[in-house]
């Protein structure tokens, strides 16, 4: 009984880890980008929700009407300012990038915020729960599992369909041949970081809601969503929500065999995917 | 006689310290198929590439359509009406015949349904691509794969078309196959640039040749007046001829 215990929490907890690796799947998994920052970014949009709380009215369906504008601002600048100018080329330039940009994200959320754990103040959406047979469930994070699904679904159907998601998918695999057919690449990819960042602020809201945040967290959540990217394999948008599910119940019930044991047992997991199927779950090729 | 449709006037260019093209003079007129031949390492595809702005150029050396236009990023480029079919395909991995289409109809010159391509009628030029069309590109034979690159830039209604050696590494089969399609390209007024390494194809499939060594044009004229003797000279320089 408290195995499927384990397995419930552990999908709820996979919800939460797909809302974090869906944007992280759109740029590290279809553009190559390696965006070290992508932790720290959402860390950085968690405390600007919680410094905003009180501020913005309807609670927290204002904080995300607010928070995920900002967010894909904020997606926009990160690809129009420093990423574009790596466009085309390999991934260690991005990295680099980025990486100087996380050093100088959590210093400026140190600076602003100190190095106190904060979260949003509680309400009544994030203490809820309903019971489903022996089972109790929070309404948060059924919340936050509903919204990833939606989420995943969505940004596939773009991916496959729409004008945008040829296009990018066209600048991803030869970003010359992709302008030479009419593509503008560096518009094309600021979207495209826009879209994956502005999930990261919806992603923010539900993090900070759910637990607390403080600004040297985001490479915990860094290193999920690109566990979770890895393990659903490279381009695939539902590999990744998958991925995440795959870690999120695996911490679950390593955390049930020894409390001590949640995270360490959502790197093994990851890390037998990487020996026994390398490209990943639902790898494109 | 009216204004060419393409010109270039004393292009330069290269890739940062080394220069590649020293005051190239070309012209094309409207529906004409250009030759443009050399060597490996003469600047072709540099020629190429800087006309489409993938290489900067200076503004008043590429005029397309009367306008001045070099050093206009290529999405631009090919929103005027200027299309590539790119040495070695380059085609769009992990996508299907028809997305690799449909991203070159995204963004053409005018839509599909009003352009002088369409899908329909390419998969009447090429059937192969037509029974094709929904598998990813990567499984095509390379012959068909340059079917798809053809058609992607034709989608794109140039006006120009600029082929980049279409016929490397290809069967002579499938090569004859697809210079038949050429003058189905020319009838409705689109001209053609052919960068070949073929001399006696690139003499046959075009109305006018240039020659290029080392960055320059040695030879031009009609393809039909210029001897092989006059070629080989330009072709290879003329320290060959007295060799």
């Amino acid at each position: 009984m408290q195995w499927l215990d384990a397995l419930i929490q552990g999908i709820l907890l996979g919800g939460m880890y797909a809302q974090y690796a869906l944007g992280m799947a759109l740029m590290f998994g279809v553009m190559r980008i390696v965006n070290i920052a992508h932790g720290d970014v959402m860390i950085l949009l968690s405390l600007i929700a919680v410094s905003l709380a009180g501020v913005i009215p309807f609670g927290n369906i204002g904080l995300i009407i607010v928070v995920v504008p900002i967010a894909v601002l904020i997606g926009w600048a990160l690809q129009k300012f420093i990423l574009n100018v790596v466009v085309g080329g390999d991934e260690l330039p991005s990295l680099i990038a980025t990486f100087g940009l996380s050093i100088a994200l959590q210093n400026l959320m140190l600076e602003i915020w100190s190095a106190d754990t904060r979260s949003l103040p509680n309400s009544e959406i994030a203490s809820a729960s309903f019971q489903i047979g022996p089972f109790y469930v929070g309404l948060l994070p059924v919340i936050v599992l509903i919204c990833a699904i939606f989420i995943t679904g969505g940004l596939d159907g773009v991916l496959r369909y729409s004008r945008f998601g040829r296009g990018l998918r066209a600048a991803a695999a030869d970003t010359e041949a992709a302008a030479m057919a009419g593509v503008n690449p560096q518009k094309i990819y600021a979207t495209a970081t826009a879209i994956g960042v502005g999930i990261l602020g919806l992603a923010a809201v539900f993090a900070a809601l759910r637990a607390t945040v403080s600004p040297a967290d985001g490479s915990a959540q860094l290193i999920y969503a690109f566990e979770a990217v890895i393990i659903g394999g490279m381009g695939s948008i539902w590999g990744a929500f998958w991925g995440a599910m795959v870690l999120g119940i695996a911490q679950a019930i390593g955390l049930r065999i020894d409390p001590g044991l949640g995270i360490l047992f959502g790197h093994l997991v990851f890390l037998a995917v990487l020996a026994i199927r390398p490209q990943g779950l639902m790898a494109r090729k | 006689m009216s204004d060419p449709i393409l010109s270039t006037h004393a292009l330069s260019a290269g890739y940062g310290d080394f220069q590649a093209l020293f005051g190239v003079d070309l012209h094309m007129n409207e529906g004409e198929v250009i030759s443009l031949i050399g060597a490996n390492g003469a600047g072709k595809s540099t020629f190429l590439k800087s006309i489409l702005g993938l290489i900067p150029a200076a503004r008043n050396m590429v005029r397309f359509q009367g306008q001045e236009v070099g050093g206009t990023p290529a999405h631009m480029m090919v929103r005027k009406g200027l299309a590539m079919v790119p040495e070695g395909r380059r085609l769009f991995v992990g996508m299907s015949v028809e997305d690799n289409m449909r991203v070159a109809i995204d963004n053409a010159r005018v839509p599909e349904s009003d352009g002088q391509w369409s899908r329909e009628k390419l998969f009447e030029l090429f059937p192969i691509l037509g029974e094709k069309r929904k598998q990813p590109v990567e499984d095509l034979s390379g012959g068909q794969q340059q079917m798809v690159a053809i058609s992607r830039a034709l989608l794109s209604q140039p006006r120009v078309l600029l082929c980049d050696e279409i016929s490397l590494g290809l069967a002579p089969k499938v090569i004859r196959e697809i210079y038949a399609a050429l003058p189905e390209i020319t009838a409705a007024g689109t001209a053609i640039l052919l960068v070949e390494q073929d001399v006696s194809l690139a003499k046959k499939a075009s109305n006018r040749l240039y020659c290029m060594l080392e960055g320059r044009i040695t030879l031009s004229g009609a393809s039909d007046d210029i001897s092989r003797d006059a070629i080989a000279q330009a072709y290879f320089g003329a320290s060959h001829a007295v060799a």
